[in-house]
């Protein structure tokens, strides 16, 4: 099944070309046969793909063709190697059943076709990013899922916003991939190719290529790959300072945010981060720059997110702030953790998400929880599943975020790196608190609703929950594949950093440094974690539980306005992205139309008409239609040449 | 005593300028035709006098070939005339101005 | 002997094209036109061309001055009204025609030798064997393709001068017809 790789994203495309071109004129069923089956038959190849591997356990690479342009030949290539067969599992496994979600949830839209098809392209730009053997294959599919990205945002294009949401995603992501694409630069003028089996063992064996002084901007070449690639995953991954796109993405279907924005495509930083390991290993500033970026917006979203009425809000800045854990340990040299972070948060990320759409599909379209309440009464099987994932992404023990987010923290307490391990520890708590309260606000107390909506309360039919279902098994059991060595009470069973452990390519002569905690110190921080998260929850509870509802955001708004007039609108961010940085642009871009593309090129071209027109007035005078006129030029001319030719 | 060839090219300087003066000055269609004329003819004897000159039947058969278009340019020309004549009823070329602006 | 021949010729050239040109009367002037073709043919005959000078006689006098006097008779030309503007437009003309006639004349007279030349135009040129040799043979495809515009002149004039078919209006229609 190995050698079928390219089955995968061809499967995904094919769905997505027959959806795209015919949806419009096939039957419901039709569409829904061919948006789900092709993605469903995908996964079979891939889990056939995956059984195969894991029984080689070597990396799997296969060539199709050859891109040359000039003197740089690129191959069209998959690998498949232990970091993309994870993504491999979580893309393909994740985004079926949100496929299988989407057919209920978008049963009533009149651009059903046109959903399947967009989600069915985003699947296969997905696929060559993580299946690429060379960064530029990645970028392809890199630049492939931002276009699905804008297009699924702006999905319903016909309200106002939506596009408007999808336009700014793109552009901010815009700003990353230019970065990106300098990295790439980079990366070609020193090594002349793209590909990882390439790049990565020179660098790994002779460190000296890119530790030079230098390169660019003071940093040596493997600083300023590292931050160029950074910087790309800044705008895909939604990290300080261009995340300002992914709340404004919740414009689009709740399906759509689970699977692009939670699960897979602002994961794709982070893998590129993982992959580029080598490089960042040789960057110890730049790494550790991305630590604290990552670590900072994981807090910054955290705030934000606790001062949100619309749930999926909520769940957005929820995102960026957990991207930031990822970041956080992808720059503490973590990458397995990183890695495990993002498996796990896309099972409870997506739970949440696509039980938030359970919510809004029984209440209507109604997004805001101050509308919500009550609803465990209506909607028992959303509301238990809801609460899976709460626990899963607070850190509670025995679900899986308790383990991901163990190994990260645990990472930077091995580095000594106490701040961050502070911020880690307080964004953990800040994360089940507004977790809970999101939980408690919707599904516990009273309904705060109109009649109308409470009489549109109904469960949603199984084939949206037997995914939640699925996913809800996911956010428990995915962790358990990473028991930390402490729990294992003797048995070596921490798999997941095993299993990821051959990705990480030690450079020559980089000193590997064992930070070995003493036992008692790990408990101690295990305990803490979990006490962040339990402690979250009881705070949650005390403050929004029991029928208190509402109650508490009055309070604290009334207590410290100013301070919920600022989260609420996210530090006003937006506000001064459009002051200082929007509206200059716009300005300079109206002078560019107005000033020179209206005056200058047009004037030269219209000047250049207007004279032809000119020249057309005044030489018209010569028509007089007297024959006689016409044979005196005419004798003239004879003249003129006839001096001419003698002379 | 022979005559210099030169006086049979100054002689068809002065029919040539005759001609043209003539056929940029009138206002009658067929007079103008006539000048036209008196100018090729005025072409023909300065080709015979070259002939003459240098010797070779080139200036002659050159003569033959300018009769012959003659002839045909003066045949379509009044044609033409005919027919500007018919629309017109009138062959002044003050008065055939179509084309004037 | 030459010399008078030329003289006498020569004027008379002059003298009748001046006519053509001057003459308000289309008539007098195609009349005037042919005494100056006759005086041309007749100097053609002197530089050693005859062949030439009788063609000219029989084309040019034959036919096409006769049908300029078919087509003014056709036309019924009158006489025509005097143009020129006036003192002005005269001395124009006449300072324009100085400056034309004293141009050829230098250019004639810088490209040939001046002085007499002591004997006539040579037996090989006036031999109507020579002339036809050389149309034949040198000239072969010039002479056919003047053939061909001799063909394309006729068919030219007879479509350029025939009555408009029934049922085509003339070039500005006067009145449009109803619509359909």
């Amino acid at each position: 099944m190995l050698d079928l790789l390219w089955l995968i994203p061809v499967l995904t495309f094919t769905g997505a070309t027959l959806n795209g071109l015919f949806g419009a004129k096939l039957p419901k069923s039709v569409v829904t046969a061919i948006g789900v089956g092709f993605p469903g038959a995908a996964l079979l190849v891939a889990l056939g793909a995956l059984w195969q591997f894991a029984g080689t356990a070597e990396a799997f690479s296969q060539t199709y063709w050859n891109w040359t342009a000039g003197s740089l030949t690129i191959p069209v290539a998959f690998l498949l190697d232990r970091l993309s067969a994870v993504m491999l599992f979580v893309v393909t496994f994740v985004g079926f059943w949100i496929h299988v979600y989407s057919v209920g949830y978008m049963s009533h839209e009149s651009g059903y076709w046109r959903y399947f098809a967009y989600l069915n392209l985003f699947m296969t730009a997905m696929l060559l990013l993580i299946l690429g053997d060379n960064y530029l294959i990645m970028f392809v599919g890199w630049e492939g899922v931002g276009l699905c990205s804008y297009l699924l945002i702006g999905f319903y294009y016909d309200q106002v916003f939506p596009p408007y949401a999808g336009k700014k995603a793109f552009i901010v992501n815009r700003i990353g991939d230019f970065a990106f694409l300098v990295g790439m630069f980079a990366l070609i003028a020193t090594f002349g190719s793209l590909r990882y089996a390439d790049i990565f063992p020179q660098i790994a064996a002779n460190p000296g290529l890119v530790t030079g002084s230098d390169y660019a901007f003071g940093l040596p070449l493997a600083g300023f790959i590292a931050l160029c690639f950074f910087v790309g995953a800044m705008g895909k991954s939604a990290q300080i300072p261009l995340y300002v796109w992914l709340p404004d993405a919740m414009a689009g279907p709740t399906p759509v945010s689970a699977l692009i924005h939670a699960a897979t495509m602002v994961t794709a930083g982070v893998y590129m981060i993982a992959r580029t390991n080598v490089i960042y290993q040789l960057a110890p500033g730049i790494s550790q720059f991305v630590a604290v970026i990552g670590a900072a917006t994981a807090i910054f979203a955290a705030t934000i997110a606790i001062a949100q009425n619309d749930i999926k809000k909520v769940l957005a800045y929820s995102t960026v702030s957990q991207l930031g854990y990822m970041f956080m340990a992808a720059g503490l040299g973590a990458y397995s953790a990183a890695i495990f972070h993002l498996g796990t948060h896309a099972f409870f990320k997506a739970l949440l998400f696509l039980g938030s759409g359970s919510v809004i599909h029984a209440m209507g379209g109604e997004q805001d929880m101050r509308k919500m309440g009550g609803l465990g009464k209506h909607l028992p099987q959303t509301s238990k599943i809801y609460w899976i994932g709460c626990l899963a992404i607070a850190g509670i023990p025995g679900l899986a975020g308790f383990f991901s987010k163990d190994e990260i923290l645990h990472a930077a307490a091995a580095e000594h790196q106490w701040a961050l391990y502070a911020v880690g520890l307080i964004t953990a708590l800040l994360t089940a608190v507004y977790m809970f309260r999101s939980h408690f606000l919707t599904f516990a107390g009273k309904f705060r609703g109109t009649h109308e909506q409470e009489h549109h309360l109904h469960e949603s039919p199984p084939v949206m929950t037997i995914p939640l279902w699925v996913l809800a098994a996911g956010a428990i059991g995915a962790g358990w594949i990473g028991i930390p060595e402490l729990l294992s009470f003797g048995a070596d069973l921490n798999n997941f950093h095993d299993i990821l452990e051959p990705i990480v390519l030690q450079p020559a002569g980089l000193a590997v440094e064992e930070h070995h905690m003493s036992g008692a110190l790990q408990w101690v921080l295990l305990l803490l974690a979990t006490a962040a998260g339990v402690g979250g929850w009881f705070i949650a509870r005390s403050i929004y539980g029991r029928e208190r509802g509402l109650a508490a955001d009055r309070t604290f708004e009334q207590r410290w306005p100013a301070v919920h007039r600022l989260l609420e609108n996210k530090y006003y961010v937006d506000e001064i992205y459009d002051r200082f940085i929007v509206r200059p642009l716009a300005a300079l871009s109206y002078f560019f139309w107005k000033g020179i593309d209206m005056l200058v090129i047009d004037g030269a071209v219209n000047t250049g008409a207007s004279t032809v027109e000119v020249a057309g007035e005044v030489g018209r005078f010569s028509t007089t239609g007297n024959v006689r006129n016409y044979a005196l030029y005419f004798f003239a001319g004879v003249i003129v040449l006839f001096v001419w030719l003698i002379l | 005593m022979t005559v210099p060839v030169s006086w049979y090219l100054m002689l068809a300087a002065a029919l040539f300028a005759i001609g043209t003066i003539g056929a940029l000055t009138r206002r009658n269609g067929i007079s103008i035709f006539l000048s036209i004329e008196v100018m090729l003819n005025a072409a023909n004897l300065t080709l015979i006098a070259y002939s003459r000159q240098l010797d070779s039947h080139t200036g002659q058969v050159v003569v033959f070939f300018v009769l012959a278009v003659a002839a045909a340019e003066a045949a379509v020309g009044l044609a033409l005339f005919i027919a500007v004549f018919r629309q017109r009823h009138t062959i002044d070329l003050n008065r055939i101005n179509l084309l004037r602006w | 002997m030459e010399l008078l021949v030329f003289l006498i010729f020569a004027f008379l050239a002059v003298a009748a094209s001046l006519v053509v040109v001057a003459h308000k009367n289309p008539v007098y002037s195609t009349m005037a036109l042919v005494v100056t073709l006759f005086a041309v043919a007749v100097l053609f005959v002197l530089l050693g061309a005859p062949f030439i000078g009788v063609l000219q006689v029989l084309i040019y006098t034959g036919a096409i001055v006769v049908l300029f006097l078919f087509v003014i008779m056709l036309l019924n030309i009158g006489r025509e009204e005097s143009q020129l503007a006036g003192h002005k437009a005269q001395f124009f003309t006449a300072i324009f025609g100085s400056v034309l006639f004293g141009g050829l004349v230098i250019l004639a007279l810088s490209s040939v030798r001046m002085g007499a030349q002591s004997d006539g135009p040579s037996l090989a040129l006036v031999s109507l064997k020579g002339l036809a040799t050389t149309l034949f043979t040198e000239y072969l495809l010039p002479f056919e393709i003047i053939g061909l515009l001799l063909l394309v002149a006729v068919i030219g004039a007879t479509v350029a001068a025939r009555r408009p078919p029934q049922g085509e209006g003339s070039v500005h229609p006067q009145k449009e017809e109803a619509q359909p």
